[in-house]
């Protein structure tokens, strides 16, 4: 389950060098640790280089990696159509998770950020509706970090939920519905 | 139609007294599902559509962490219940990657059997909902009773009709029991006859055409732009399918058509479905044709149940292997993997970190109708309330899986 010819990962060491580091090929996937702040510009290159083209954003993912410091991680998975190659771009972020939001080159990250958001928390930067996506309004918490319990916190509506109060979340700001 | 909701607003946006919200759902026929959107309409026109998901939500990317990976296959059915093997075959196949193992060719060529009906069956459901959601009910009748074929298929593998959970790491459930051959062969003989009937029934329908024909366009470079795929993006000119240009299990060892129209209309996206399924019956015949006698499961008893059931009740390591495999499951390398393939919807993708344990440290399923649901904001030529209702249906979203 692989291209016909190896990734060609000469433009991306030439232009990033040193801040991108390479994780290796494995499983079909090639993948790449970048910091946050390169994210949108290592997204764009990726996207627009003529020898590379990853125009199709298959996944942004949120990861706990609770109790490593740092603790969060956003995935992203891009597949170049032309040239069939697939790439993960990994970007640790710490704690609270800022990222940039690459919604400004993949419309499709719209919902992939809402949804890393809503489960993780991950902040993304200048993302134009960042909403919670699955769980509603008002709910405090974000259900897929590892200290979330799996069968929630214990109240009116719950009550085979863990003991405990909700962690209180004070950059939780879940707008109205427009 | 539902009721009128007004919203809450931004302070000091005082509302457009021409533009109603309303909203469609969560209990709507039309919406396949738990699915609400929220409409600005002017008029007839719809000015915007906000969707409103996860009545569905389960919770199973996080309910995965905390079970064995055999486990989870029960957990995989319920993503796109149309079509469950496909499911289990991909997560099977992310699973089976950090283990560097390979199912049997002959369990290969059964779940890829098992993969194209579930596509017929999810492919079957569109071509009869879309005609009906747009006021011809016949055509799902018709489709519902080929789908029962195909049920009856399902429970005759696996003795269930929808939730099959016939896969398993390394290999499928059970070999093919006996009298199945027949059987398949005499749906694939009937089927593609039927194939005809839904076309004479709904292709020449003036009402269907004038509904269907160049509503909802969406372009090549806005289906890629909004992550797209199988054959809704097909239907838009793309010629990428994951069978063909990353293939996975023995599909390199069949000769099959990849669909593409170029109008990116809701019509171009149903007759895509309706063609595929021509190629589904295709492919499941050359693996009838094909499909070599062997073993159904690796012979590895630390991942797959022994085959001989004997050797458990007559020495005492295989019966210590099985309880520890039953009870606790296997150990899966340090790893990380994503794996896609071309499910009905498009393309399934599971991504998995493995800390080495029985369980996963985090899986996340990359659903295809998840995606394509935000489709709805790329459309143009879909002004009024009655075209939102058409390319909804012909982008076919399962909630169940845009929900997780």
């Amino acid at each position: 389950m692989s291209a016909k010819t190896p990734l060609n990962r000469a433009p991306i060491a030439e232009r990033f060098g040193g801040a991108i580091e390479d994780l290796g090929f494995a499983h079909g996937v090639h993948a790449f640790a970048a910091p946050p702040e390169t994210i949108v510009e290592l997204c764009r290159f990726l996207k627009e280089h003529p020898a590379l083209r990853f125009d199709f954003l298959s996944d942004i993912c949120g990861v706990d990696h609770h109790p490593e410091a740092p603790r969060y991680e956003a995935v992203y998975h891009l597949y170049s159509l032309p040239n069939k190659w697939r790439v993960r771009i990994k970007c640790r972020l710490g704690d609270p998770p800022r990222v940039p939001s690459v919604t400004g080159v993949w419309r499709t990250a719209n919902w992939h950020e809402r949804e890393a958001w809503d489960m993780y928390g991950i902040r993304f930067e200048g993302h134009p509706d960042l909403r919670r996506i699955y769980m509603w309004e008002g709910f405090e918490g974000f259900p897929q970090r590892k200290d979330f319990p799996l069968r929630g916190y214990r109240d009116k509506l719950n009550p085979f939920g863990a003991e405990g109060p909700p962690p209180t979340q004070p950059d939780l700001a879940t707008r109205n519905i427009p | 139609m539902t009721e009128v909701t007004e919203l809450s607003r931004p302070e000091g946006d005082v509302p457009d007294t021409r533009e109603v919200l309303l909203n469609l759902g969560p209990q709507h026929p039309s919406t396949h599902g738990v699915l609400r959107l929220v409409l600005e309409l002017d008029g007839e026109y719809v000015a915007r559509v906000d969707p409103h998901i996860g009545y569905l939500h389960r919770g199973t990317e996080k309910l995965a962490e905390s079970f064995t990976y055999t486990q989870i296959f029960p957990l995989t059915d319920r993503l796109d219940y149309l079509c469950p093997p496909s499911n289990n075959l991909a997560f099977a196949l992310a699973v089976e990657k950090l283990l560097g193992i390979q199912a049997p060719i002959r369990a290969q060529y059964i779940r890829v059997l098992m993969a194209e009906l579930a596509r017929i069956s999810g492919h079957l459901m569109i071509t009869g909902a879309l005609p009906m959601d747009l006021g011809a009910m016949t055509a799902l009748l018709y489709a519902m009773r080929e789908r029962e074929m195909i049920m009856d298929l399902m429970e005759m593998i696996s003795g269930a009709r929808m939730h099959t959970s016939f896969c398993r790491v390394g290999g499928v459930r059970e070999d093919l029991p006996d009298g199945f051959f027949p059987k398949i062969r005499e749906f694939c003989e009937i089927f593609p006859n039927r194939i005809r009937d839904y076309e004479r029934l709904v292709e020449n329908n003036r009402v269907f055409l004038k509904r269907t024909h160049g509503i909802g366009v969406i372009s090549a470079e806005d289906g890629i732009d909004l992550g797209l795929s199988g054959p809704n993006l097909r239907a838009s000119g793309v010629d990428w399918d994951i069978r063909r240009d990353e293939p996975y299990e023995i599909y390199d060892r069949l000769a099959f058509n990849v669909i593409t129209r170029d109008e990116g209309d809701c019509y171009a996206r149903w007759r895509c479905r309706v063609e595929e399924m021509r190629e589904s019956v295709r492919i499941i015949e050359q693996c009838l044709d094909q499909m070599p006698e062997g073993p159904f499961q690796v012979d590895m008893p630390t991942i797959a149940f022994p085959v001989d059931k004997d050797r458990v009740h007559c020495s005492m390591e295989a019966l210590i292997q099985h309880f520890d495999l039953s009870a606790y499951g296997f150990k899966v390398p340090k790893g990380e993997v994503y794996s896609a393939i071309e499910a009905p919807k498009g393309e399934l993708g599971f991504y998995i970190i493995s800390d080495g344990s029985q369980k996963p440290f985090r899986m996340k399923v990359r659903a295809p109708s998840f995606v394509n649901l935000q489709a709805l904001f790329g459309v143009s030529n879909a002004r009024y309330l009655a075209d939102m209702i058409a390319v909804l249906g012909s982008l076919d979203p399962v909630m169940a899986e845009v929900d997780k």
